[in-house]
């Protein structure tokens, strides 16, 4: 018999063939010329707008939207690339309903604010697929750089670099270029290989040579590459999970969240990927989101999402949130794991509802299990790195470390929210502090 | 709910909307439908001599701006007169005259200039059965290169002579429709007067290149790579026409002279400006244009419910309430003090004012970290263009000063009496006031 949402276990084709590729198209399709039109008749066009003050990067959201209005689509890619030069990508997965959208004055005057992230991807999608890459290289300064990373801190810094004439090597423990863009953001966010023809499209400023598979404190050595480059900027990520710390967290069915999220990324086909009938995903950041919803998408039967605290501190936007809801998945907040439940494999999960301060309230609940997601946050990896402060590493100023000659930004780095758009800004900013100190070494 | 039937130098019609000469009323089909929208009368597209027909252009024949999501803001067109023959034209007009007689039918000419050519058009039209005739001076493109129209408008000789060959020929009401390309638009509505016209209408559009094809280098609409300049309208020129009717309706040269009002005219609201700047009735055509005939419903209840909310029972009541306040600049109140406020529960933010003021003007507007805007009086000239700049209507608003106060800005006592230019100090010559 056919698999369907019914079966039990965790199994892969439970839906018709033709509605993965439904499920798994693009969330927000790239707006027609019209749309995009329409929408940038709407921006004001403010005066030191509030959206810029709320993007990361700092793009200057009017003028481009001005560009796009008066049809050079074109000229406003130049516009937010100058400023993000990962603008494609974070016009797929910025939070914008929490950054310039959120500020936008037509969402205090109507509710409604101008979609800037959908006019975003317009004019980037327009410059990329014309091919145009629209900065040249400098004149080869002969200073050498090591970016450690290859996720949006580390390209964003190597691209900029790059742009002002220094070499560049990017070193990356994966396969491929892209980090999280690559392997930890939904499938229906970046459908069609958009992460790594970003990454290609990025390179062909020139002056970048990336060396994947080489991680940091397994062959590569931090000490040598300081050694061996005139700076060196740590883009690493977070590449360790947080453990729930219970008794059988081993059993069969239970995964990291990231894991199965960067699985589904990398799959050729979808359908294969194996999902579970009774689907529990713990945490309540983005992370965990991504992974409940396209459980859901895949087929399961039952997806719930448990967070121990209240919605309002779900680090998941309003907006995430609606989409988990209107997928299907359940959410339920103020509540803690306590036990797994199973002979081999988990079967139930126990959990415990706390109150406001997290204290345990005694009154506990099981849900069936057959699969869980694990997505309580990610922790620092590696030995021998410049100063943490807290569990990342510290850095004043521009990225700089406690390590001479080493820069760090992204993930890694303390400060700023975890974002694409904060890496790439911070990427941006320490490769303007590498420059700045290469060039002028005296000053 | 107020009574809108109109009567124009006798011409009676349920509503003083009327539709311009123009392709809307090119033909039965588009007539019938108008009325039965609820259109007052209808100006029938202008008519030629008998004979061949004039022939349009077989390309693009009008071109356009926009404003924000893209609406049309203005048009310009190359098309000339009707382009069917005379007596196809009016067999309809009569038809349709018959099919509705409390509609009110103009007939639009125009000719060569010379006496045999007018009265034997005027001898033909009467027999449709019209309420009326517009003489056309006032296309400004290709029938103009013929010597009709606005070269016609363009001469007051010409324009007194043609208007007394028609009171001569004919017994019809003759309304002149008058060019805007012209310096003082009064010269020929006084000269329609003096040659025994029953009315004047304006605008007629305004010389124009709306663009220039930046792949042809040619201006639109372009016809196989060029472009001739063409006729302007829609409401971009509705503040040009509400000036030239507000000239001839203050001249007392032309003072009671009826005016028929067009320009630009969109809404109930913009009828009724040009109705209270001495407008008897208006002309409707770009808006028609731009949403079809539908549009004469929001005219009719826009109106109709301004004048109950003003107590008028009558459109007359309407005609030319503003024209006493309109006035030379000299004439106006020097000591009237305002000064903008912004109302902080509306104010989005944008800082539009700010930009406007700060980079533009007077720098009367402060800008805090947090984006709270607000007036400084002490620099506020109460130039109007925060207000006119701002996204939200009435969130700026210019408020007058009391008498008795000081204006920060001056350190002056504003002052109660009115006082004008033509005895103010600084001019060289100021009169003593008697």
């Amino acid at each position: 018999m056919k698999d369907t949402a019914l079966t039990p276990g965790i199994t892969g084709g439970r839906l018709p063939p033709e509605e993965y590729a439904e499920n798994f198209s693009d969330l927000h399709p790239r707006p027609d010329h019209h749309e995009a039109l329409v929408a940038a008749d709407r921006c004001y066009f403010c005066h030191d707008a509030p959206c810029i003050t709320a993007c990361p990067t700092d793009i200057d959201i009017p003028l481009f939207i001005r560009q796009i209005a008066t049809g050079t689509p074109e000229a406003a890619a130049r516009t937010i690339f100058a400023q993000n030069i990962m603008g494609g990508m974070c016009a797929r997965v910025c939070p914008v309903e929490t950054l310039c959208e959120e500020a936008c004055v037509r969402e205090l005057a109507e509710g409604k604010p101008v979609l800037i992230g959908q006019l975003q991807r317009y004019a980037t999608d327009t410059l990329m697929e014309a091919g145009i890459h629209p900065f040249t290289r400098a004149e080869p300064t002969g200073k050498r750089v090591a970016v450690v990373g290859a996720g949006p801190a580390g390209l964003s810094c190597a691209h900029r670099l790059a742009m002002h004439g220094h070499d560049v090597t990017v070193f990356d423990a994966h396969e491929k270029p892209g980090g999280l863009n690559e392997y930890g953001i939904a499938s229906y966010k970046t459908p069609n290989d958009f992460a790594a023809r970003e990454v290609e499209w990025l390179l062909k400023i020139g002056g970048i040579e990336v060396k994947t598979g080489q991680r940091l404190g397994a062959g590569l050595d931090l000490a040598q590459l300081r050694a061996d480059h005139d700076a060196v900027f740590l883009g690493i990520g977070l590449g360790g999970v947080n453990a729930l710390n219970l008794e059988g967290e081993d059993k069969d069915g239970l995964r990291d969240a990231v894991d199965f999220i960067a699985d589904l990324r990398q799959a050729s086909d979808v359908s294969k990927v194996p999902v579970g009938r009774d689907v529990v995903v713990i945490g309540g950041g983005m992370t965990a989101v991504d992974a409940a919803v396209q459980a859901k998408l895949l087929g399961a039967l039952n997806v719930t999402l448990v967070y121990r605290r209240g919605r309002d501190r779900m680090n998941a936007s309003v907006f995430e949130q609606d989409l988990a809801a209107s997928s299907g998945v359940r959410i339920i907040t103020g509540a803690t794991p306590r036990a797994i439940i199973g002979n081999g494999a988990v079967r139930e999960i126990e959990f415990e509802y706390t109150d406001d301060d997290l204290q345990p309230t005694g009154q506990t609940f099981r849900l069936a299990a057959d699969q869980v997601f694990k997505a309580i946050g990610q922790t620092l990896h590696g030995e021998g790195l410049p100063d943490l402060d807290g569990h990342k590493i510290a850095v004043t100023g521009a990225g700089r470390t406690s390590m001479k000659g080493v820069w760090a930004g992204g993930d890694c780095a303390a400060g700023g929210d975890d974002l694409t758009v904060t890496a790439v800004a911070e990427g941006r900013d320490a490769a303007m502090d590498i420059h700045a100190s290469l060039t002028n070494a005296g000053g | 709910m107020a009574d809108l039937t109109s009567d124009f130098i006798g011409i009676k019609s349920p509503n003083p909307f009327w539709l311009a000469s123009a392709p809307p009323t090119d033909k039965e089909y588009n007539v019938r439908r108008a009325f039965d929208a609820g259109w007052g009368g209808v100006v029938w597209k202008t008519l030629g001599e008998a004979g061949p027909p004039v022939v349009n252009v077989n390309g693009p024949r009008y071109g356009a701006i926009y404003g924000a999501d893209r609406r049309l803001l203005g048009l310009n067109n190359i098309e000339l007169i009707t382009d069917r023959p005379l007596e196809v034209n009016l067999e309809e007009m009569k038809r349709v005259k018959r099919d509705y007689p409390d509609r009110a039918l103009i007939a639009s000419l125009m000719v060569p200039v010379n006496e045999d050519a007018w009265r034997e058009i005027l001898r033909r039209v009467e027999d449709t059965g019209c309420d009326g005739v517009e003489l056309n001076f006032g296309c400004p493109h290709g029938m103009s290169e013929r010597g009709m129209g606005s070269a016609v408008g363009q001469v007051p000789e010409y324009v007194g002579q043609v208007a007394h060959w028609c009171k001569k020929h004919s017994s019809l009401p003759v309304i002149v429709k008058l060019t805007p390309n012209i310096t003082d638009v009064r010269k020929p509505a006084q000269a329609a007067m003096e040659g025994g016209a029953d009315a004047v209408s304006l605008i007629n559009t305004i010389n124009s290149i709306t663009s220039v094809d930046l792949d042809l280098f040619a201006p639109q609409p372009t016809i196989d790579g060029q472009g001739a300049h063409g006729g302007y309208c829609g409401p971009a020129v509705k503040p040009i026409a509400l000036n030239m009717v507000a000239e001839i309706a203050r001249d007392p040269a032309t003072a009671g002279l009826p005016i028929s009002g067009i320009g630009g005219i969109t809404t109930w609201r913009d009828a009724a400006e040009f109705m209270t700047l001495g407008a008897g009735n208006v002309q409707v055509c770009t808006a028609a244009m731009t949403y079809g005939f539908k549009i004469v419903e929001e005219m009719i209840s826009g109106l109709s419910q301004w004048m109950d909310e003003k107590g008028m029972t009558s459109t007359a009541d309407i005609v030319g309430r503003a024209v006493p306040n309109t006035v030379n600049w000299k004439d106006l109140n020097l000591n009237y003090v305002a000064k903008a406020v912004i109302n902080q529960d509306e104010c989005i933010k944008c800082g539009r004012c700010y930009a406007a003021c700060e980079d533009t003007s007077h720098q009367a507007i402060s800008m805090s970290p947090d984006r709270v805007f607000e007036v400084i009086d002490a620099e506020c000239v109460a130039c109007n263009l925060c207000v006119n700049v701002c996204p939200v209507e009435g969130c700026i608003t210019m408020e007058a000063m009391a008498p008795g106060e000081v204006d920060p800005r001056t350190g002056k006592v504003v002052e109660a009496e009115y006082a004008n230019w033509t005895t103010h100090p600084n001019n060289p010559g100021a009169c003593a006031a008697e």
